[in-house]
């Protein structure tokens, strides 16, 4: 009985800590240059809607953190118009805006619904005119809908905003480490704590549901693959084999992970059906072969292995195939992750001391090193192509940084203590 | 260019600390063993066996030389087993040559007692990829386990683990922090 109240009380701790977050912060560091100049209107509002964050600033924020847009700060602004009749194109034009977004948020019961409307200044053409609607406690999220259609309209490609990174952070608790995997909306907001170790955890993937993150922890003494529900936080071992368990990536469809295992002797890569945990091995050398991922055709998988000496980025064209190397510019290239055009792929690219993250082209096969930092790990690509997430320091503080896929713009999210390290961007999730 | 010659002089440096290392334990272990290893024999051997009944002073003398170079040895070998973190260069898994008396040291007194386990844990240092440096790391494990396997352990004895780059030695990224971190670990238990 006491048992029962003591195990009782000690979930509830564990509950507690998994809301009290690390928020990570946000810090634009370098804006494109020819970023789309628009005017995020602060919408109207109807009813009792709820402090904090208002949504046109959190709107605001995404289009700027894309570098592709640069927002008119509020207090620029002659008017503020919520619906079209009170938009007077001339001022907008005056002000050198190429867009407007008006709208209005109405509470009914114990949801906020939005009204809006992105206008196209030049031609006064209406580009949006939709509603969406959200829990009240949940303005964030109908706030990054917003922004994704926003973006969609204007650029014609699906917005990320939506999305969720997974990432690890590490700070020191009663002198020991302590790991945590936390889960956050894009922008670093709303990051809750997933997983608590001393031990190390590494790669987190996402499944392509959004729903499920695969990890190696190294909770149990050495590394394994773990699978985690997050709605349920229910997790299940899928790789615990002898030697490396390691470099999880999930298929298209669900069902299977590639991963590292060196239970035969040395690093090989593995594709594991998930439902009958059958192996089938897909590298057989005796260099290292790891951090394998399937490209956009869920064919073909890039990964690195050191067969030339040193590490190098390798495509097979199907499991069977034999692989091509596919990056030459350098004595280190490493941890491939293509984007989903199949047009590029990225990759941690050591030149003289720096390791940056660096790309090619496939189809040329040019490579453009993308980040001036010289320290950089883990990249991982938006799901939309446009933006990457990737690893980096800032004095002796590990942070992440997003910049645009062409190695535009930057914003940096620092933990706010510690280190923060290996981001997982999620899918898009309809 | 410089890089090169910096890392080379820190090997350099590294080996010699390990040198100067050896000798120096080495001298004060030995001291005590010695010492009191001839004392043993001298108040043993000299009063009861070889000063009462035998008459034969040579042979008595070459087993205490014998005895004290045996005891030596061990000395020597028990010194060498003091040094249990191996080092190596920035992404290969090549023991040096510095290593290689040590790690004989280990696989003998490995062979000696097949009943002692050691675990080898690898780890890489920062620069690079992680999975990868987790892979560099379990190479390193494996290249000592095989060496000590071929100077005389046994597989059965030997368990091999690697930390990547998570387990630094040192914090701080100057190449004598890297130097520190690549490294293979022997931990017996």
């Amino acid at each position: 009985m006491l048992l029962r109240k003591l195990v009782t009380v000690l979930t509830l701790v564990l509950v507690t800590a998994g809301t009290v977050r690390a928020e990570l912060l946000i810090r634009i560091t370098e804006g494109a240059d020819a970023a789309i100049p628009i005017a995020v209107v602060p919408f109207a509002e109807a009813g009792n809607i709820p402090a904090g964050d208002k949504l046109s600033t959190v709107v605001q924020s995404d289009l700027a953190m894309s570098g592709e847009f640069s927002p008119l700060p509020a207090e620029k602004m002659l008017s503020l118009p919520s619906k079209r009749e009170d938009v007077f194109f001339r001022d907008w034009r005056l002000l050198g805006q190429r867009y407007v977004l008006v709208g209005e948020l109405t509470r009914k019961g114990d949801r906020v619904s939005a009204r809006y409307e992105l206008f196209d200044v030049n031609t006064e053409e209406r580009l949006l005119g939709e509603t969406a609607a959200a829990p009240a406690s949940n303005l964030r999220s109908l706030a990054h809908h917003v922004s994704d259609k926003v973006y969609e309209a204007i650029t014609g490609v699906p917005g990320a905003f939506s999305t969720k990174l997974a990432y690890v952070t590490l700070d020191t608790f009663k002198g020991k480490p302590r790991y945590r995997l936390q889960v956050s909306d894009v922008d670093g907001k709303r990051a809750r704590i997933r997983l608590e170790s001393q031990e190390p955890i590494l790669s987190p993937a996402w499944s392509p549901d959004g729903k499920k993150l695969a990890y190696v922890s190294f909770e149990t003494g050495k590394p394994v693959i773990f699978i985690h529900e997050l709605a349920s936080g229910k997790r299940t071992k899928a790789a615990d084999f002898p030697g490396l368990n390691s470099a999880p990536a999930w298929s298209e469809d669900g069902r299977s992970l590639l991963m590292t295992l060196s239970k035969d002797g040395n690093a090989e890569i593995y594709r594991m059906d998930l439902a009958t945990k059958k192996l089938t091995k897909i590298t057989n050398h005796w260099a290292i072969d790891t951090e394998a991922s399937w490209d956009h055709t869920g064919d073909g998988l890039f990964f690195t292995s050191d067969r030339s000496g040193g590490p190098q980025i390798y495509y097979k064209e199907s499991e069977r195939a034999s692989p091509r190397r596919i990056t030459f510019g350098s004595r280190y290239n490493a941890r491939p992750r293509p984007d989903n055009s199949g047009k590029f792929v990225y990759y941690v690219h050591q030149r003289d001391r720096a390791f940056h993250i660096a790309r090619t082209n496939l189809k040329s096969g040019e490579e453009t090193i993308l980040t001036r930092t010289e320290s950089d790990e883990s990249p991982s690509v938006s799901p939309n192509g446009r933006m990457l997430i990737y690893a980096t320091k800032q004095g002796a503080d590990s942070v992440l940084t997003v910049i645009s896929a062409d190695g535009g713009a930057a914003y940096s999210l620092p933990a706010s203590e510690g280190d923060v390290r290996e981001p997982a961007w999620g899918p898009l999730v309809r | 260019m410089k890089l090169s010659a910096q890392s080379k002089a820190f090997a350099v440096l590294l080996s010699a600390g390990l040198f100067a290392g050896c000798s120096s334990t080495g001298e004060t272990q030995d001291d005590g063993a010695y010492g009191s290893d001839v004392a043993a024999i001298d108040q043993e051997g000299g009063s009861t066996v070889y000063g009462g009944d035998d008459q034969d002073g040579v042979s008595s003398s070459a087993m205490t030389e014998e005895e004290r170079m045996a005891a030596q040895q061990q000395a020597e070998q028990e010194a060498l087993r003091d040094i249990t973190v191996f080092y190596f260069d920035f992404d290969t898994a090549e023991i040096k040559p510095e290593a290689r008396d040590v790690l004989v040291a280990h696989a003998q007194f490995l062979a000696n007692n097949p009943g002692q386990q050691v675990r080898l844990e690898g780890h890489a240092d920062e620069r690079g990829t992680k999975e990868y440096n987790l892979a560099l790391g379990e190479r390193r494990a494996n290249a000592v386990q095989r060496f000590l396997i071929v100077n005389g352990a046994s597989r059965g004895q030997m368990e091999t683990i690697s930390y990547g780059e998570e387990k630094p030695a040192v914090m701080g990224s100057s190449e004598s922090d890297w130097a520190q971190n690549r490294r293979v670990e022997l931990v017996f238990e």
